[in-house]
């Protein structure tokens, strides 16, 4: 949180400027006129609230930059993604409203139209942006002092409540090119918008690249089927093999060693495994799989060739960023002779 | 005369020769687990150093686990080593118990493999 220190700053001395702006674009936008509508008792409360909603969409659009299964690196990444997103609403606005669009979630717009539909549009300033109608006049006076009282706040309110001028400001709709993406527009944006509008473009237009190696790396998920009441038949192991580029007696060897138990591939190259297994388990398996022997430790990608090297270790090689490691070979461990059989052997 | 920089040990020496000082650090304890008939299962734990008295280990597990287990010879394992093995899934138990500083083991967490769905 050191990291925002100096936002705070450059936004308290950016405010003056920004703030006389904000009358005019209070309205224009629906998570700004939320603000509004209920602004009657708790302007900036509500600006508080109306950030965390969108966290997730922002980390999301940035987390395909991280690699999901790993967790520790992806929270970290999460962290960072999120942090500038709390100083920058900017950014954060284009996103949101790109994710509305794209999802269902309507449920705040909806609202708001209701309240605003209520009050109809005294003034005559208007953003190119959407076709929210404004609030009354008196509530828009309420709701500026209220502003004006956050605005002097000091420590995390007074963040927020900047922040909503900010968002003010650097606001507009990317894809309609308004607001401050107009074609015309001569105002300097900020960073951050332009670096989400960077990463929306970018996934919009090529979405291989963005999604090559960086994304969280998806396989099939494992299908599990009964057979009898003792065995587990794994459906799909071809097909998930394959994805990984791994052979089947590879990643069979592996499963049994770590479930510890036997097995055998029947005629539709499906897996045979003895025991009950649930496919939560068998998924769980395959993640340690997946990290131990797919994907690359330096740039983790998952883009790579496991080979039998000289002197019988394997050898992964990362085809995204050449780099090679030696893997352990799989080793069966002690397995505890179970059933019968145990007294046959004994014999 | 002699090079005294000639007389480096060399590295690519078995490690075991002097004292398996690289070996030691490699070896994992391997928490396993393993399904019987049911829904029973059998938690084998191999690779605890040798410093450790496996049979007071059992003692205590045991009864802090309330359930049974046998340390099966390193013939019966097939040179695995001594195993103890346990009966129910003890994974976390065990570890938790590996890992105790007052109470366990007090061994590091990075040398525990647990194995298993």
């Amino acid at each position: 949180m050191d990291a925002e220190a100096p936002h705070i700053e450059r936004r308290t001395s950016r405010k003056s400027v920004a703030f006389t702006d904000e009358k005019l674009v209070v309205d224009a936008d629906g998570n700004v006129t939320k603000i509004a509508s209920h602004t009657k008792d708790e302007n900036h409360k509500d600006t508080a609230m109306s950030h965390t909603p969108r966290t997730p969409p922002l980390s999301a659009a940035l987390g395909a930059f991280t690699d999901a299964h790993q967790a520790p690196a992806d929270g970290a990444a999460d962290i960072s993604a999120a942090a500038p997103e709390i100083d920058n609403d900017g950014l954060d606005l284009s996103l949101l409203k790109k994710k509305k669009k794209v999802k269902v979630v309507k449920k705040d717009d909806d609202a708001e139209g209701g309240d605003e539909a209520a009050a109809p549009g005294e003034e005559a300033i208007d953003l190119t942006m959407k076709k929210k109608k404004k609030k009354k006049v008196t509530k828009e006076d309420d709701e500026f002092a209220k502003k004006l009282e956050a605005l002097n706040l000091e420590g995390k309110e007074g963040e927020e409540a900047v922040a909503a001028v900010d968002e003010n400001v650097q606001e507009g709709d990317m894809e309609k090119g308004t607001g401050i993406w107009a074609h015309d527009e001569t105002k300097s944006i900020n960073y951050e918008p332009l670096l989400s509008r960077f990463f929306v473009l970018l996934t919009q237009k090529n979405p291989d690249h963005a999604s090559s190696g960086t994304r969280s790396y998806k396989i099939p998920p494992p299908q599990c089927l009964r057979e009898g009441n003792k065995k587990t038949i794994f459906a799909n192991i071809a097909e998930i093999c394959k994805r990984m580029k791994r052979s089947d007696e590879h990643v069979t060897a592996y499963l049994f060693a770590e479930l510890g138990t036997s097995g055998s591939v029947d005629g539709a190259r499906r897996l045979v495994i003895k025991g009950r297994f649930q496919q939560k388990q068998i998924e769980n398996v395959l993640r340690t799989y997946i990290i131990e022997y797919v994907t690359c430790k330096t740039c983790r990608s998952p883009n790579t060739d496991l080979s039998k090297g000289e002197n019988r270790l394997y050898f992964i090689t990362c085809n995204s960023c050449g780099s090679r490691r030696s893997v352990q070979a799989i080793k069966t461990g002690f397995s505890a002779q179970v059933g019968k059989r145990r007294k046959m052997q004994q014999g | 005369m002699s090079i005294e920089n000639l007389k480096t040990y060399d590295p690519f020496a078995e490690a075991d020769e002097e004292g398996g000082q690289t070996i030691q650090t490699q070896e994992y304890i391997h928490i396993r687990i393993q399904q019987r008939n049911g829904r029973k299962t059998l938690t084998t734990v191999q690779g605890i150093p040798t410093k450790f008295d496996l049979k007071k280990i059992l003692k205590v597990v045991k009864k802090h686990f309330a359930c049974n287990g046998t340390i099966i010879s390193d013939e019966d394992s097939k040179g695995m080593g001594e195993v103890i093995q346990l009966q129910g899934d003890q994974r976390t138990k065990i570890k938790e118990f590996l890992t105790d500083e007052t109470e366990g083991l007090a061994l590091d967490e990075k040398t525990i493999k647990v194995h298993g769905f």
